[in-house]
């Protein structure tokens, strides 16, 4: 391959940054060897090169870097603060929160309800409050004392009506029933009814006296 | 290999391992080091927007601004590109923006003469001797040149700012610049023989001699 003086000019550039192929490389300098004219254009581009590629071509404004470090220190304040003020806000708002549940917990119901022991076990209605209602061991149902569907009375315990509410017992649809059906006829309520429920209780064998669903007097 | 050795066989790695260890640092929260991690590049990021914006102040504060970016961001560094690059990356960027927004742009042609087809001719044959880099360690010197380079046009001008003085590749230039690597190398081509040109006449008239100081001069 041969080159002219204008190829030579017109790949200088690359051939200084070692950007040409290796026969374009050696026809470029088997010219070099014999032209003045294209060694004194590529020498002079080196030069150029190495000029402006030294450091010292470029001078900084005087205090250039004093007004640097000023603008950096003050960047650097400026996200420390950004940093911290993050941070406080952050501890801030724990220490709210902390303080929020704490007062809850303060105020806190201190004798909240029992849990209901029954989905039945719901208040009956109109039954007062101060009625003397008895409970056989573990069961659910409070009766009238005398009422004749209590099982176990070995274990029989007595305690007003609204203990046994509040306990989650639920009423005796029968004896209870009666009872209330009486009061709101105006009746005495305790009185002679319950013989029949004794009487009907007389007759059921003991495995057969089952509690009865409190349903029927529930809301 | 201790330390001290690896300094001593290669200082560069060395140099390059302890520009690697500033960066983490300065991710990791420790922002007062980071001027110690730019200060070697100063130079080069404020030439970066000097070439653009041709104005010392709003080179100045371009160039700051773009360090200040640069720290605000240091976490988005990869160390896929050098950190000078990243840098003067960032400075073209900021100083490119910087011109839009000052409309800089109406006092000069955005393209200069259409003359990139057209294969430049040299102009002067003058045997250059091989410059000493004495020579820029006078005002005069980096005066001339610095006049020389203003002269070329913006889109030889910043091709050459970014390849030749802040020694970018051709592929980071294009990347830099917006556009091909093509163009880099014809720009590039028309402005070191232009600026050989425009510099040959300071040869002639011995700006780049070893004598320090014009005839008559001498300060003793």
């Amino acid at each position: 391959m041969v080159v002219n003086c204008e190829e030579v000019w017109r790949e200088v550039s690359n051939y200084i940054d070692g950007d040409v192929d290796p026969s374009l490389r050696q026809a470029f300098e088997d010219h070099l060897r014999a032209c003045k004219r294209c060694t004194a254009v590529l020498d002079g581009t080196r030069n150029v090169i190495r000029l402006y590629g030294d450091e010292r071509f470029v001078e900084l404004p005087a205090g250039f870097s004093q007004r640097l470090q000023l603008k950096l220190r003050s960047q650097a304040a400026r996200s420390k603060t950004r940093f911290t003020m993050g941070w406080s806000t952050w501890a801030l708002a724990t220490a709210a929160a902390m303080v929020f549940f704490g007062v809850l917990w303060i105020v806190r119901p201190t004798n909240p309800p029992l849990p209901e022991k029954s989905a039945l076990a719901k208040p009956g209605k109109n039954i007062p409050p101060e009625l003397l209602v008895a409970v056989s061991g573990n069961s659910r149902v409070f009766h009238l004392p005398e009422c004749g569907l209590i099982q176990g009375k070995k274990d029989l315990r007595t305690m007003k009506a609204r203990e046994a509410l509040h306990e989650g017992l639920a009423p005796c649809v029968q004896c209870l029933r009666q009872y209330l059906s009486r009061m709101q006829s105006g009746r005495h309520p305790r009185q002679e009814d319950l013989s029949d429920v004794e009487e009907v209780e007389k007759k059921l064998p003991e495995d057969e006296r089952v509690e009865p669903r409190a349903s029927s007097l529930q809301e | 290999m201790g330390e001290a050795q690896l300094r001593f066989d290669n200082p560069e790695a060395a140099g390059e391992r302890d520009e690697t260890q500033l960066i983490a640092r300065v991710q990791s929260g420790a922002s007062e080091l980071f001027y110690e991690l730019v200060r070697p590049y100063q130079r080069r990021v404020y030439a970066a927007a000097l070439a653009i914006l041709r104005n010392d102040a709003d080179a100045e504060d371009v160039a700051q601004d773009a360090l200040l970016k640069a720290l605000a961001n240091i976490r988005q560094f990869r160390a896929e590109s050098r950190f000078s690059t990243w840098l003067i990356q960032i400075a073209v960027n900021e100083s490119l923006m910087f011109r839009r927004r000052r409309r800089a742009v109406v006092m000069e042609s955005i393209e200069g003469r259409d003359d990139e087809a057209n294969p430049y001719v040299p102009k002067d044959f003058a045997d250059w001797r091989e410059i000493p880099s004495e020579a820029l360690e006078r005002k005069q010197v980096r005066q001339r040149l610095a006049e020389a380079l203003d002269q070329l046009d913006r889109k030889y001008r910043e091709v050459f700012v970014l390849r030749d003085v802040e020694h970018l590749n051709i592929q980071e230039t294009a990347q830099a610049l917006g556009i091909s690597t093509g163009s880099v190398k014809t720009r590039l081509l028309r402005a070191r023989l232009m600026l050989r040109d425009l510099l040959s006449a300071g040869w002639e008239h011995g700006w780049f001699s070893r004598a320090p100081f014009e005839k008559g001069s001498n300060p003793w």
